[in-house]
């Protein structure tokens, strides 16, 4: 059953440097009990596409086409509905997060706070009985309740982020580098306790990271982010593992497999910025850096079409059937 | 250029943070190592077991509490003039480009600026265009008058990396040199970092947390572990047949294309996080946290691991070293086994 679903969506920032699209035309879906991976450099537009979901984006946001959550769009709401909506029906673990816990107030207060607004007949007594059972669903100790944010590290204060994301049960759970800060082993500890969840409440997850072999660990399906567009989807081991848009070959190469020979003394390497979005190229916006790019990526930005089974690419090399690394 | 010749060496390296209550962090507990020009080392390890503290150390801007720093045979002094000479040798690259470069100073000042605290003043900008083209800047006149906003980011880490190589050293330490920059760009930069041990037999010394870097573009790799090395070699041995435990976990929570690949069969998500530096545990420094202990496969030098402390590991570039009581009882002492 589809749990979320992105229909063209558009997200366009009016500032000083005048209109900057960062979302052009999005289309995704994710399942119930799914978990979608997106991926893609910094300034593409993974947050923007988060926050659309809950409609967090600032004022300056001009947003169009629609969000589905179970079939309602989000983008339509009223306000009374859409705070329902926040916690209960999806909640975000947001990128950086864990420095914005509230450094006055114990964690168990924080907790317990989602499920006093949304259930009014939760008693505080009843929340903070629940905060402790959260948090050690998320492996701390119930007694860490009455600790304050600093007394916590980095890998603790993100597991209580994701303990408020699952205060209120929600059925999808949006993950914006949730891990992103964190050591490798602290790292995996957060990624099985997310896969654990997902497995046992068979909630939808959407998982936002720069880091594509992440993705690869914890999502069944992965898309690939660039200016603002979906460039690659698929299922995420082989986009990541035998990537069909040179944009996504490059960036599983930014975190190679190790004991693969192919990437040994070859950290391979992308030269050149993601590109601004308030002066994209013509044609493929990936042009500028790509180097297996055709006459016609000059003069015509490729659609989203299918290259194999379950996959799309909006290269036109791929869609040739052509290798899209050197 | 011999390996012996303009080598970096730490020999039971030690470094001792007082902290408030009259506690001691030994940030660096007894360490070993290497660096040699032509040849890339990673140091890598969890957040906070003491790889910034050593490169600091290594580079005379922390004073060792024991142990000695020495470069091509000569301990280190720590007069200003003496850390001057010694810095046109072995230079620092730090993680974030942006914190390093003013964002008002041209790049060809930015690049000058080690020329003029060191007071050479002959042919300056023929120094400062050939250290930009080291560093992949070419044409380097076409980046003189650039600002640093004007610039991507691999191409500001770029004027960093110039910057340390305008003194022509014989050796960087570059402290999580692409840890600030995106995905994409990070290959550009690690590439720079082979081209030059490659091509110009650079050395360097390549702190990080991220042992797929390591498999990118170094030699040899150390493992760190609370202010310990605990296992060395040759990353190809290291990283494919890893054998202290704690560089097995960290190999075998790492993503890969399938798990039969994997030298490790099943992950090992180590539970809790790195000990304070002011608590090392007595004996193996990783006992409260090791998998063979909690599963009983080290029951029988248990006593070891307990109340023994492991010998600290040489320096050799080979064999494959571990600092580990069963993996000696396994394989015996690597250093007798040559
Ligand atoms: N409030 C805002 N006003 C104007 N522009 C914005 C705003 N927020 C984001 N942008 C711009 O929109 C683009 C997409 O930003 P977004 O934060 O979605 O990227 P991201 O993919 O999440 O990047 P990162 O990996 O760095 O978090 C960027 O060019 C960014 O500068
Ligand atoms: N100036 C200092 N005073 C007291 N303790 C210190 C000081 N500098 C470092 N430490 C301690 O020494 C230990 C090692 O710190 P260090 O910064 O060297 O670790 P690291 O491996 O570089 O970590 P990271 O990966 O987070 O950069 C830590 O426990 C740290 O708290
Ligand atoms: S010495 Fe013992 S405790 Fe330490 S790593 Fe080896 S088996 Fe584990
Ligand atoms: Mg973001
Ligand atoms: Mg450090």
């Amino acid at each position: 059953m589809t749990l979320l679903e992105f229909k063209d969506l558009h997200v366009t920032y009016r500032g000083s440097r005048g209109r900057l699209p960062a979302v052009r035309g999005v289309d995704l879906r994710v399942d119930a009990g799914e978990t979608l991976g997106i991926a893609g450099e910094s300034g593409c537009g993974k947050s923007t596409l988060a926050m659309a979901v809950l409609r967090l984006l600032p004022k300056s946001a001009e947003v169009s086409g629609e969000i589905l959550l179970d079939g309602e769009d989000l983008l339509k709401m009223g306000w009374g509905r859409l705070r329902a909506v926040r916690w209960t029906g999806a909640s975000i673990v947001f990128q950086g997060a864990m420095h914005s816990l509230n450094a006055v107030q114990r964690i168990g207060r924080q907790i317990a706070e989602p499920i006093l607004v949304h259930e009014a007949k939760t008693t505080p007594a009843a929340a903070a009985k629940r905060a402790e059972a959260l948090l050690e669903r998320v492996g701390l100790p119930p007694s860490r309740a009455r600790s304050f944010p600093h007394e916590l590290s980095g890998g603790q204060r993100q597991r209580v982020m994701i303990a408020m994301a699952l205060a209120c049960d929600p059925d999808l759970i949006i993950a914006d580098e949730a891990t992103t800060a964190l050591d490798v082993m602290v790292q995996a500890q957060v990624l099985r306790l997310i896969s654990d969840l997902v497995t046992e409440r068979g909630v939808g997850l959407v998982m936002i990271s720069h880091d594509l072999s992440v993705l690869s660990a914890v999502c069944d399906r992965a898309a690939v982010m660039y200016a603002g567009r979906i460039v690659e989807e698929g299922p995420a081991h082989e986009v990541f593992a035998h990537a069909r848009h040179p944009y996504s070959a490059a960036l599983g190469a930014a975190f190679p497999v190790i004991g693969d020979p192919a990437a040994r003394m070859n950290p391979g390497g992308l030269a050149g910025d993601p590109p601004d979005p308030a002066r994209l190229p013509q044609g493929c916006s990936f042009r500028p850096r790509c180097a297996v790019a055709v006459e016609r990526c000059g003069a015509e930005s490729p659609e989203l079409l299918e290259v194999g089974s379950a996959r799309v690419s909006a290269c036109f090399v791929a869609q040739e059937g052509m290798p899209v690394v050197l | 250029m011999s390996s012996e010749e303009k080598t970096l060496t730490a020999r039971g390296l030690r470094v001792e943070f007082g902290l408030p209550g009259g506690r001691v962090a030994r940030a660096v507990d007894g360490v070993d190592l290497d660096v040699a020009p032509g040849e890339i080392v990673a140091l890598a390890g969890e957040s906070g077991c003491g790889k910034t503290t050593l490169a600091r150390t290594l580079l005379g801007l922390e004073r060792a509490t024991g142990g000695t720093v020495a470069f091509d045979g000569v301990p280190l002094r720590y007069s200003t003039r003496a850390l001057k000479a010694y810095r046109r040798q072995v230079q620092l690259v730090l993680q974030d480009p942006t914190g390093a470069l003013n964002p008002r100073h041209t790049v060809y000042d930015a690049v000058a600026e080690g020329l003029r605290i060191h007071g050479i003043s002959e042919d300056e900008p023929g120094r400062v265009a050939e250290a930009l083209s080291r560093a992949g800047l070419r044409p380097p006149e076409q980046f003189f008058l650039a600002y640093p906003h004007e610039l991507s980011g691999g191409q500001r880490q770029r004027v960093v990396i110039a910057g340390a190589l305008v003194l022509r050293p014989s050796l960087l330490v570059a402290d999580e040199p692409v840890a600030s920059l995106d995905a994409s760009v990070r290959g550009e930069i690690l590439s720079l970092l082979l081209r030059l041990k490659e091509e110009q037999g650079l050395g360097a010394l390549v702190i990080t947390h991220d042992l797929g870097l390591a498999w990118s573009i170094a030699d040899r790799i150390a493992i760190m572990y609370l202010g310990r090395i605990v296992e060395q070699g040759p990353v190809e041995q290291v990283l494919t047949a890893p054998r202290h435990p704690y560089t097995r976990a960290l190999v075998s929570v790492l993503p890969r294309f399938s798990e039969a690949q994997s030298p490790v069969a099943e992950p090992i998500v180590l539970a809790g996080e790195l000990p304070d530096a002011s608590k090392i545990p007595g004996g193996c420094r990783f006992r409260p946290r090791c998998q063979e202990v909690a599963s009983g496969n080290a029951a029988a030098v248990l006593h070891q691991c307990t109340g023994e402390d492991l010998k600290i590991l040489g320096p050799e570039a080979e064999p494959h070293l571990v600092a580990c009581h069963l993996d000696r009882s396994l394989h015996g002492d690597a250093r007798m086994a040559v």
